[in-house]
């Protein structure tokens, strides 16, 4: 089973980055290429505009992780224990759900010159046509780093809250107050240290996304030049096939950018280490963070209502008819552009459902055998076994994904659903498989023990007890998975060859479109969708469960 | 039926042994108890007769009941009863649905099924508490439920894991009294492990006594001191 889905995960990135490594040192076979040089290499360094993008990756990129990891500390160390975790998870979740590219896009219509907050500017700057400012696609790439924050900062909250569950936080900061420390010196010297070691991996991977990112980038990012990303794609897209190679060897610079962020991510660890000890050991008092937590929570309070304001935007362009400015609300609605489900969206939104459906159930059926399999065995999971389950939220997509793409061509699987669900399903699995390990660990031992002590085989125990006390957490990891899913642009995109179009897609192609009516209701249904699975993940079970208390949310099970 | 441990250790891989090896015969009807501090083994050595032992423990001796070795079944074969200090019912089940979920096969029918679990539930002052959510019953009621699921398996041995400790005193003696006749009536071993002394007088069966290793005991045997007492009551 593990050798599966080691396979299954390990095989498609290994090729995947075999086959753009060897076209980006010049070897592309399929289109006439089979010298081993460097050309390719110094083709991409001598494009214009080669130099500001890797400058803007490299900023936007981390800048949009330190930015979020600060925002998120300073967050919970402000409001942990003034908030219970049902609400703040149920705050959150909406921000989860949201795919990028739609929150990109609603983000979009709020600060672009004529949308939202310059109207309601307007009477105020007396401004009587939308200003000239670049607010969105900036070339100094300030919207997109907005843009990655709104959506890296629930995210990470999320995973620094569950860390949090896992280290006595009261009882610290009692013994840290009491020996004079202030609150804020308290998170800093004592419980982040304890954890970071369980955030790392998630740190990592909001870094490697954050320098990667491609739908977020062409939305709201700088267009000429854009990020390198953005870049390779339109290489990787353009009509002139020989540009492919060049694009191969950006890939690789974009797989060494990420790994040398992990390298500085690791050193600033080590230094961190030190100078935390000898901070520590002199024993200061003195320095009051308070200011610095109510500024990140403030900060973080404005992202969430930019997004939550973008979200809502969408809603509402997607039903406005005409809307002139400086109108803060359309003079008049209408439902043309969802009255028309032939133009396109129908067709969008089955196809997502079916990737939506068949990627997650393939996901859950993958990560329930294997967290089985570890019980049968009676054992944990080994540390390799748990890099191997982030791996392919590590490796930049598009620097495997094209690869994969050549490979899948020569075996004539492009373009079908089979290509789309298997690549969807190795950034799915991941998620179920993250979100499903955890609750299934704390699952009470002694109930299984009791049932196979009834007489109820490895089977039965499964099914009549272990999936049905789970319920809960799978349907939740099931929401995530399709939330996952549904967002995927590069992987529908490539192993799709354009054919396959869905929600994602097509509102990423119109984004750039002037009809915001269209773009609008596109975008709607991608956030809708996930944000549905998750009311569902929450109706299902409070429905079944209703007469069983101790199943009901906030029950210990 | 008889419970037989013969020379039985667990230890932990590539460590001592938790405990001395113990050799025990538990006869139909006696309910025999191991008590000593937590962190012992006691609840390992439960384990290890029900086949529930973690990965990395190995066992060493001979556990046979009814003089058949049970090392090799796993333990939905064994028909070993477990019985925990918190009663541990299914929580997605009603209350008699925990006790038909535990209902031998051997119980055919839909009808005759409904009627075996109704008159175990009015044996245990359950009666009309079918379809009730396990998490409203109160302690006392959760552990005689818990222990009717057992009983209606048919189990061959019974193991009891502290099943007394979180119920006040006037229950405990109901509780304990309840259990017993019931194990006496099946004519079953039971094996139980414990803290509270007042739990292996009132079983009044073979007493095993686990002792913290202190360096003094190194002397009479280390890692762990047994006792014995009613060696032989008959």
């Amino acid at each position: 089973m593990l050798v599966t889905v080691a396979f299954g995960l390990v095989l498609p990135i290994a090729a995947g980055l075999w086959q753009t490594g060897r076209a980006g040192v010049g070897v592309l076979p399929a289109i006439g290429a089979t010298e081993l040089s460097l050309v390719p290499l110094r083709d991409l360094i001598a494009l214009p505009g080669f130099s500001t993008a890797l400058r803007l990756t490299l900023v936007t990129g981390l800048g949009a992780t330190a930015l979020s990891i600060l925002l998120a500390v300073g967050v919970c160390a402000a409001m942990h224990g003034r908030m219970s975790a049902r609400a703040s998870g149920r705050l959150l979740t909406p921000f989860l759900a949201a795919p990028h590219a739609a929150m990109a896009i609603g983000l979009a219509f709020l600060l672009s010159p004529s949308g939202w907050i310059a109207r309601a500017l307007a009477p105020l700057a007396g401004w009587d046509r939308p200003p000239m400012l670049a607010t969105v696609n900036d070339p100094g790439g300030v919207a997109l780093i907005l843009g990655l924050t709104v959506k890296e900062v629930p995210f990470l909250l999320l995973v620094i809250l569950s860390a949090l569950s896992q280290i006595p936080v009261r009882e610290h900061l009692a013994a840290g107050r009491s020996l004079g420390y202030g609150r804020g010196l308290v998170w800093i010297k004592v419980i982040m240290p304890q954890v970071w070691p369980l955030i790392r991996l998630p740190v990592m991977v909001v870094l490697a996304y954050s320098l990667s990112v491609v739908d977020m980038a062409l939305i709201l990012g700088p267009s000429n030049p854009p990020t390198l990303a953005v870049l390779l794609l339109r290489l990787f897209t353009a009509p002139d096939i020989g540009l492919m190679l060049p694009a191969s060897a950006g890939a690789l610079v974009q797989a060494l950018l990420v790994a040398a962020a992990f390298a500085v991510l690791s050193l600033l660890e080590r230094a961190g280490r030190v100078l935390g000890r000898w901070w520590v050991r002199r024993g200061g008092r003195g320095l009051s963070a308070e200011p610095g937590l109510w500024m990140a929570t403030v900060l973080s309070a404005l992202l969430f209502a930019a997004g939550a304001l973008a979200m809502l935007s969408l809603l509402i362009w997607s039903f406005a008819w005409r809307w002139p400015w400086p109108g803060f609300l359309p003079d008049s609605w209408s439902l043309r552009a969802w009255s028309t489900p032939g133009s396109g969206w129908a067709a969008a939104l089955g196809n997502t459902l079916i990737l939506a459906v068949a990627t997650t159930a393939l996901s859950l059926a993958l990560a329930i055998a294997w967290l089985e399999g570890e019980d049968r065995a009676r054992r944990g999971r080994a540390g390799w076994a748990e890099a191997l389950i982030y791996l392919p939220l590590l490796v930049p997509q598009i620097g495997f994904l094209f690869g994969l793409n050549v490979l899948f061509l020569r075996l004539g699987l492009t373009g079908g659903y089979t290509a789309v669900i298997w690549a969807q399903a190795l950034f799915v699995f991941p998620y179920v498989m993250i979100a499903l390990s955890d609750p299934w660990r704390a699952l009470d031992p002694r109930l299984v023990r009791a049932a196979g002590s009834l007489g109820a085989g490895p089977w039965r125990r499964l099914f009549t007890v272990k999936l049905p006390v789970l319920l809960t957490p799978i349907l939740t990891a099931a929401a995530i998975g399709v939330a996952v899913s549904v967002a995927q642009y590069l992987p529908t995109l490539f192993m799709g060859a354009g054919r396959i179009a869905t929600l994602t897609t097509e509102a990423v192609t119109l984004s750039s479109s002037s009809d915001r009516r269209v773009t609008g209701v596109y975008a709607t249904l991608q956030a809708g969708l996930p944000i549905a699975a998750y009311g569902a993940a929450f109706l299902i079970p409070a429905l079944l469960h209703r007469n069983r208390r101790s199943l009901q949310a906030g029950g210990a099970a | 039926m008889t419970l037989e441990l013969q020379e039985v250790a667990v230890a932990p891989k590539g460590a001592r042994p938790l405990f001395p090896p113990i050799t025990l015969t538990v006869r139909p009807g006696e309910v025999a108890t191991v008590m000593g501090p937590s962190g012992i083994g006691k609840s390992t050595l439960l384990d290890a007769v029900g086949g529930h032992l973690a990965h990395g423990f190995t066992l060493s001796g001979s556990i046979r009941l009814d003089g058949r070795d049970l090392s090799p079944l796993p333990p939905e074969a064994r028909r070993i009863g477990l019985m925990f200090q918190d009663a541990v019912l299914f929580p997605h089940l009603s209350v008699g649905d925990n006790l038909a979920f535990g209902l031998a096969r051997s119980a055919r029918g839909r009808a005759a099924r409904r009627a075996a679990v109704e008159t175990a539930l009015d044996r245990a002052g359950l009666a009309d508490l079918y379809d009730r959510d396990p998490a409203t019953l109160s302690g006392g009621q959760r552990s005689r439920a818990a222990l009717m699921r057992t009983l209606l398996a048919e189990p061959r041995a019974l193991l009891l894991d502290e099943p007394f400790s979180k119920l006040d005193t006037t229950l405990r003696d109901d509780l304990r009294a309840f259990t017993f006749a019931h194990i006496r009536d099946r004519g079953i071993p039971a094996l139980m492990v414990t803290h509270d002394p007042a739990d292996a007088e009132a079983a009044g069966g073979t007493v095993i006594e686990l002792t913290e290793c202190t360096p003094q005991g190194s002397r009479t045997g280390c890692p762990h001191h047994m006792r014995r007492r009613n060696p032989d009551p008959a």
